[in-house]
């Protein structure tokens, strides 16, 4: 049975992953120099507070003790309280999840739309204008860092395009039909999706260049070329199908990526989002928050690297280990 | 670009020994005499350090100094206008470039100290030693970098010295991978069994004989981690976790966006920093991906590859084998 041993063993690693990112997390923030009462700067803070806070943090306890309890509370579900709020870090951060993922995928899809097409063309026009333009202005995006990226575009489009937040605060006093909040809800999310999608576009097109071209190389080609087939049809059918591999596995493992890496985005255009989150408890020094954030991006890597790695071996009937 | 292979393009005269430390810097240098894209980057690379080493003489205001209102309009005297504070945009530049150049090498440096002895180790010695260590190494791959970053550097504090290893620990693995892979094929040369042979000791020969082998495509990725190093830190800047007291690219782009820059529509105070930070990254990619793409001979592909890929031939090395597609109907 081929395939049983390369899913164990991946879900395996995976699981691994999430176990050593869990712990990561506890020394990160439990073993680090002080704890987390020293680094909450308050000088007026009476020392009886910092020691119920210590008590109820559980920090008063040997660290062996403390992360047998992390553990434990983490399987349970439970992320520890919002220094801010109060509230369970759990239900903090819930919204903010579901707020961020249409928009990441709404930028994973612009993405992959303008990098497999200008990587196709490229590849296809290869050593043309067409070609070194192309590459040219993915290497460029690729340097370009995010936050900039995104200023950039709420220079260019204040005025006619929403810049921050999720929604108009406004809408809900004008009765709106299903249709007008998700209109306001998507026109909120096209400045930070594009930026995603610019940002990750030059390297999906360079990569789909690299996969065509040497799919292009292939004695099939050749074969497809002397049948007398259009161009046309050796690109998309003949070449592009195969070059897909490695362009799909690219972009399961970089959506996890993404959403890590939404936490600029994010700060830019102030969308309510798990990176906004972050960003805001990183100032507000809410570490109960930037944990649980840092578990969930994470997580959401390895979950998008289980996901390429099956499906790398679904598509590729040659792997084997 | 040569069609010859590239083991024999650098191999220096063929009448001498190598002289394997001699060889190592020989290799980077011919890379970027014969490759006009790693001439270009190593242009701007020099460029940029030498503003940076020069900034107070070559700077036209002071860095702190006040010289008009904030974001007054870019003019014959403030060719890029003036910053949130008042300072001139020109200045705070070319100062910036000195802790954003700092930041870049230094955890690049870290990064592949970290990165080199991991692979080096696991490379070299193999076994159990190995298995353990690339197990770590695909931890940290999997991590998201910004995220760890966000997490250590909210617990550890705003510090110069706290930014660079941060960005290093976040950013050694693929060295370490890299590495790992050059060791194993150079610890089977010849020379190598030969000095074991001859009862060199394991150190003797890691740093007499296969450190010198594989220090050329360390550099190389060195320069490519310095790009990300300098990506790193504007990021954390931006997300105000960089040295408050420090002016670097990134803090200046922070600082204007939490300036309210772009309400008053300026943006003389952002577009610079970012173009500065892209000029600086374009010139390290180039290089690095030059270097790389002559020095590694099993990752003919380039840098952007994800690591689980089979490993493909470059594009270039086909094109001799590829027939170009007909432009049939013209």
């Amino acid at each position: 049975m081929r395939g049983a041993d390369y899913v164990i063993k991946r879900t395996v690693f995976a699981l691994m992953t999430v176990f050593v990112a869990v712990t990561l997390n506890f020394i990160i923030f439990r073993a680090a120099p002080g704890d987390a009462t020293t680094a909450l700067r308050c000088r007026n803070c009476p020392e009886e507070f910092k020691e119920t806070l210590r008590q109820e943090l559980g920090l008063d306890k040997t660290r062996i003790q403390q992360y047998g309890i992390y553990l434990k509370e983490l399987a349970q579900g439970d992320l520890g309280r919002s220094f801010a709020t109060r509230q369970p870090v759990t239900e903090e951060l819930a919204t903010p999840i579901r707020n961020t993922i249409p928009m990441v995928l709404l930028g994973e899809v612009i993405a992959v739309f303008l990098g497999i097409l200008t990587g196709v063309v490229a590849a296809w026009r290869r050593g043309t204008f067409l070609d070194s333009g192309s590459v040219g202005v993915s290497l460029v995006f690729y340097s370009l860092p995010t936050q900039w990226l995104g200023l950039m575009l709420v220079i260019l489009f204040a005025g006619t395009l929403p810049i921050s937040g999720i929604g108009d605060p406004f809408i809900a006093f004008t009765d709106p039909t299903w249709w007008e909040t998700l209109k306001d809800r998507l026109t909120h999310m096209i400045l930070p999706s594009t930026t995603l999608g610019v940002v990750l576009y030059g390297s999906y097109a360079l990569i789909v260049r690299s996969a065509m071209l040497e799919t292009l190389g292939e004695d099939y080609i050749l074969t497809a070329r002397a049948k007398g087939f259009r161009n046309w049809t050796i690109v998309w059918r003949h070449a592009f199908r195969n070059a897909l591999l490695p362009v799909t596995t690219l972009m399961a493992i970089s959506l996890g990526y993404v959403v890590a890496g939404a936490i600029l985005v994010e700060a830019v255009f102030s969308y309510p989002g798990i990176g906004l989150e972050t960003y805001e408890a990183v100032f507000a020094k809410d570490y109960p928050i930037v944990q649980g954030a840092f578990l969930v991006l994470t997580l959401s890597v390895v979950l998008a690297n289980y996901v390429a790695d099956l499906l790398y071996f679904k598509l590729d009937p040659r792997i084997t280990t | 670009m040569t069609t010859t292979a590239p083991q024999t393009q650098f191999a220096g005269d063929p009448g001498e020994l190598p002289d394997s430390r001699r060889r190592s810097l020989g290799v980077i240098w011919s890379v970027i005499r014969s490759q006009p894209q790693a001439a270009v980057g190593t242009v701007i690379l020099v460029l940029v350090v030498l503003v940076a080493f020069l900034a107070p003489v070559i700077a036209p205001y002071g860095a702190r100094e006040r010289v008009g209102q904030p974001f007054e309009r870019p003019s014959g005297s403030h060719w890029l206008g003036l910053d949130d504070g008042g300072v001139d945009m020109v200045t705070v530049l070319i100062h910036g470039a000195r802790v954003s150049l700092i930041v870049g090498f230094a955890a690049a440096l870290v990064a592949m100290l970290i990165g080199g002895a991991f692979g080096i180790l696991a490379g070299y010695f193999g076994g159990k030693l190995d298995i353990f260590l690339m197990r770590v190494t695909d931890y940290f791959l999997v991590i998201p970098d910004i995220a760890l970053m966000i997490a250590i550097g909210a617990i550890w504090g705003r510090s110069l010295r706290n930014i660079i290893i941060i960005i290093g620990i976040v950013y050694w693995p693929t060295t370490a991978r890299l590495l790992r892979a050059q060791v194993k094929s150079v610890r089977e040369r010849v020379y190598v069994k030969r000095a074991r042979a001859l009862g060199a000791s394991n150190t003797r020969i890691i740093f007499r004989h296969v450190l010198p082998q594989v220090a050329p495509l360390l550099v190389a990725n060195t320069v490519l981690t310095v790009a990300i190093a300098i990506f790193a830190e504007t990021a954390l800047a931006f997300l105000g976790l960089g040295d408050p007291s420090l002016i670097s690219w990134g803090k200046l782009i922070e600082n204007a966006f939490e300036g309210n820059a772009i309400s008053v529509g300026a943006w003389w105070a952002i577009v610079p920093p970012g173009i500065a930070v892209a000029i600086v990254i374009l010139g390290c990619t180039m290089l690095g991906q030059a270097l790389e793409n002559t020095l590694n001979p099993r990752l003919r592909v380039g840098h952007l590859s994800v690591r689980r890929f089979r490993l493909r031939t470059l594009p270039d090395s086909i094109d001799v084998l590829t027939p170009r597609p007909a432009r049939s109907g013209r």
